[in-house]
């Protein structure tokens, strides 16, 4: 039946896509509806390992790695300064959804907050779309000086941009007598995530509390952000913009006499992943932690943003997303559960010790992975072409070599008999599968004839 | 060569619009060292015409200011008669400039239908909303790509490769790849630099085929440099020789054959060379 088989091809198609809406679906009946009613010897322990709190925060950090990924995984562009974007994301929610200066005025637009209360409040809907703009403007800002460069000296450069933006918001209660962003103390108070018309729906709240980020519905708020980016990010990738970026990953020099403009398509490139951490700065101030402060964006959350791209298998939107979750469940619960599991087993109290060795530990995982598996959990088809396969041209001059040993062991076998066997080891050592008596064997008889 | 200077901007006028291809006294300068020294050189409206010359003489350096990765440092590059000054690669393979390279650089990890499409870029005109929403003109546009590309492979001959990574094709196929890669720029020139290295002479007698075959179909004209002797002087309408940056000569494959100057430019003085043949 084509219509079945069409139908067939098209989940296949989209098998991932589908089992990621799956598991976000799952999830959340999970927690809202089957867990309350299990007995507490099931519920404890999966609230224990995985609580809401750290799905939601798992959500956001994947949203993160998938905007590096554009820049370092599509393009090829390694960028330490990630972090610069999440806290531009974050503040930007800090302005407009927020009262930071004891502003008297009370401007609101669809948010969920009461009508007297002062300060800027722009629904979250609103909010994300404006910082990943901004956003995307200072990844073209950043992006742009730093053009010329590629390798080690690009990744100083972004690191460098990182920090002053880090230092920026440090410094901002006092910039030119201005104060921008609180400096220190950052911004507190942020609204929460409000759900408008959903919350005329039977049992949704009409706004998603920020006081504490295990909030269950944020499960379906924050995947659906993911979602969003997934798909922009694998459109992307298989259109024209894409195509561009990899072979400036590839091969900058032959794509630009090729027709890809370079400026255009690595700026473009900065400002898509910049867009995303915008979204992931906005999710993390309204949805995770309800405050922004310079604190939050210091160098180790590019350097964790950057592993999960790598662990997960840079290039793979699917791959960095697994990556993200491992990483951020390790970093946020994983590792103190672990800690009291085996703190339990052995008599020590490790719940604290552990996850203050975060970046021990996952410093170690990645060392082993770069032993065992560089190619990363789930890499593009490609990138692990490159690392277990030779490529055809390699294996030919290889081949090559082969063939010249053997010309020029026919060449002197000719004129001293002697020495071949000396040759045929000789050759046999260029190609370990080509063994050396048979080789001796295949020049003598070539040579017979002659004489 | 020899013209006198002032009349020079004048001639290259009127030779930028005689020629598909005009560089016009063309100096590259690298430091104290001059690569390639006041070399003029037009290709004609769907010709074959080589550039030759012994190692270091400024050869691939002078296809670099062409497609615009040296900026030259005297002179002017007209595609068409328009002044290429200050266009970067890119603009100027927009412009119908292509070429390949002496040692092959494909998209490696990119499949072989791929590689073809990224030389399309130019001509295709999504830009990131189109592409995000699938929007009706962006899947028209994927799709008459899409099949450009085969048309392309199955051109050079590779049809059946298409879905593969470009670096699992053999020797030969990666340079058809590079070939068919280059076409889709849809050039008016086409620059190919020692496209036969590596190939056997049976390899080498499809390529000079396969040359006049794009030539004629395709309508555009080749610039070759070559190493290869008997593809030179069998493929090439007009040959130019170049030797430490400069112009020696420059005339028919017969001209050429018989030219003093170039015969010592590659065996050295007529003594040592005929010693060197005399003990082989």
């Amino acid at each position: 039946m084509p219509a079945t088989s069409g139908f067939r091809a098209w989940l296949a198609d989209h098998k991932w896509p589908l089992g990621y809406v799956a598991i976000i679906v799952c999830l959340f009946l999970l927690y809202q509806a089957i867990l309350p009613n299990l007995i507490d010897e099931v519920s404890t322990p999966v609230t224990a390992w995985l609580p809401v709190a750290t799905i939601n925060e798992c959500l956001m950090w994947a949203i993160m790695a998938l905007g590096l990924n554009v820049v370092v995984g599509y393009a090829g562009l390694l960028d330490l300064g990630y972090v610069a974007f999440w806290a531009l994301g974050g503040y930007t929610a800090g302005w407009l959804m927020a009262a930071p200066f004891n502003w008297t005025w009370d401007f609101q637009l669809f948010a969920p907050v009461a009508e007297s209360y002062p300060g800027t409040h722009i629904t979250f809907w609103l909010v994300i779309l404006i910082a990943g703009c901004l956003c995307a403007l200072l990844g073209v800002a950043i992006g742009a000086p730093t053009l010329r460069l590629r390798g080690d000296y690009l990744a100083l450069v972004t690191l460098g941009f990182g920090e002053v933006i880090t230092q920026f918001f440090r410094n901002s209660n006092d910039i030119d007598g201005y104060n921008v962003a609180n400096g220190d103390a950052g911004i507190p108070i942020i609204d929460p995530i409000g759900l408008g018309p959903f919350g005329l729906i039977a049992g949704v709240p009409e706004s998603l509390t920020n006081s504490g980020s295990d909030n269950i519905y944020k499960i379906l708020v924050l995947g659906a952000l993911l979602g969003l980016c997934l798909f922009v990010s694998l459109r992307i990738r298989g259109g024209r913009l894409g195509r561009a970026w990899l072979a400036i990953r590839e091969d900058q020099l032959a794509a630009t006499t090729m027709g890809v403009p370079l400026v255009r398509s690595k700026l473009l490139a900065y400002a898509v992943g910049a867009f995303f951490g915008g979204i992931g700065g906005v999710a993390n101030a309204a949805g995770i932690t309800g405050a922004v402060s310079p604190s939050g964006f210091d160098f180790g959350k590019s350097v964790l943003v950057l592993l999960m791209v790598v662990l997960g298998g840079m290039g793979n939107v699917w791959g960095v997303t697994i990556g993200a979750f491992l990483l951020a469940w390790l970093n946020s619960n994983g590792l103190r559960q672990i800690g009291v599991t085996i703190g339990a087993a052995s008599g020590k109290n490790l719940e604290a010790a552990l996850p203050r060795y975060n970046f021990l530990i996952l410093g170690l995982l990645l060392v082993f992975m770069m032993l065992f598996r560089r190619e990363g959990l789930l890499p593009e088809k490609r990138t692990k072409a490159l690392l277990t396969t030779p490529s055809r041209i390699e294996m030919e001059s290889v081949g090559a070599h082969i063939a010249e040993a053997e010309a020029k062991n026919r060449a002197i076998a000719e004129s001293n008999p002697n020495v071949d066997a000396e040759i045929a080891g000789s050759a046999g050592a260029v190609s370990p599968d080509l063994e050396p008596p048979a080789a001796a064997e295949s020049t003598n008889a070539l040579k017979d004839p002659d004489q | 060569m020899s013209q006198p200077v002032t009349d020079a901007s004048r001639a290259g006028v009127h030779e930028a619009s005689e020629n598909v291809l005009y560089a016009d006294h063309i100096t590259i300068r690298f430091g104290g060292l001059v690569a390639v020294s006041d070399v003029s050189f037009g290709i004609p409206p769907k010709s074959i015409v080589s550039l030759i010359g012994p190692n270091g003489a400024g050869k691939t350096t002078f296809f670099n200011v062409l497609t615009g990765l040296y900026q030259a440092s005297v002179g002017t590059v007209y595609l068409g008669g328009r002044d290429l000054t200050g266009l970067k690669p890119d603009r100027r393979a927009a412009l119908g400039m292509a070429r390949t390279f002496q040692n092959i650089r494909l998209f490696n990890l990119m499949t072989v239908e791929e590689n073809i499409m990224v030389a399309m870029h130019a001509h295709l005109r999504s830009g990131v909303f189109s592409t995000v929403l699938r929007l009706p003109r962006q899947r028209r546009e994927e799709r008459a790509a899409a099949d450009a590309a085969r048309e392309l492979l199955h051109y050079v001959g590779i049809e059946k490769r298409q879905g593969e990574l470009a670096r699992n094709l053999s020797y030969g196929d990666q340079r058809r790849l590079e070939v068919a890669r280059a076409l889709a720029l849809r050039p008016k020139v086409l620059l190919l630099d020692e496209p036969t290295a590596g190939m056997n002479p049976r390899e080498s007698a499809e390529f000079k085929e396969f040359v006049h075959r794009v030539r004629d179909e395709k309508r555009l004209s080749a610039l070759l440099i070559e190493h290869d002797m008997s593809v030179i002087m069998t493929i090439s309408e007009r040959i130019t020789v170049m030797d430490h940056g400069h112009v020696i000569a420059e005339g028919a494959p017969e001209e050429i054959r018989n030219n003093q100057t170039v015969i010592e430019a590659y065996l050295g003085k007529a003594g040592r060379g005929a010693r060197r043949t005399s003990q082989s």
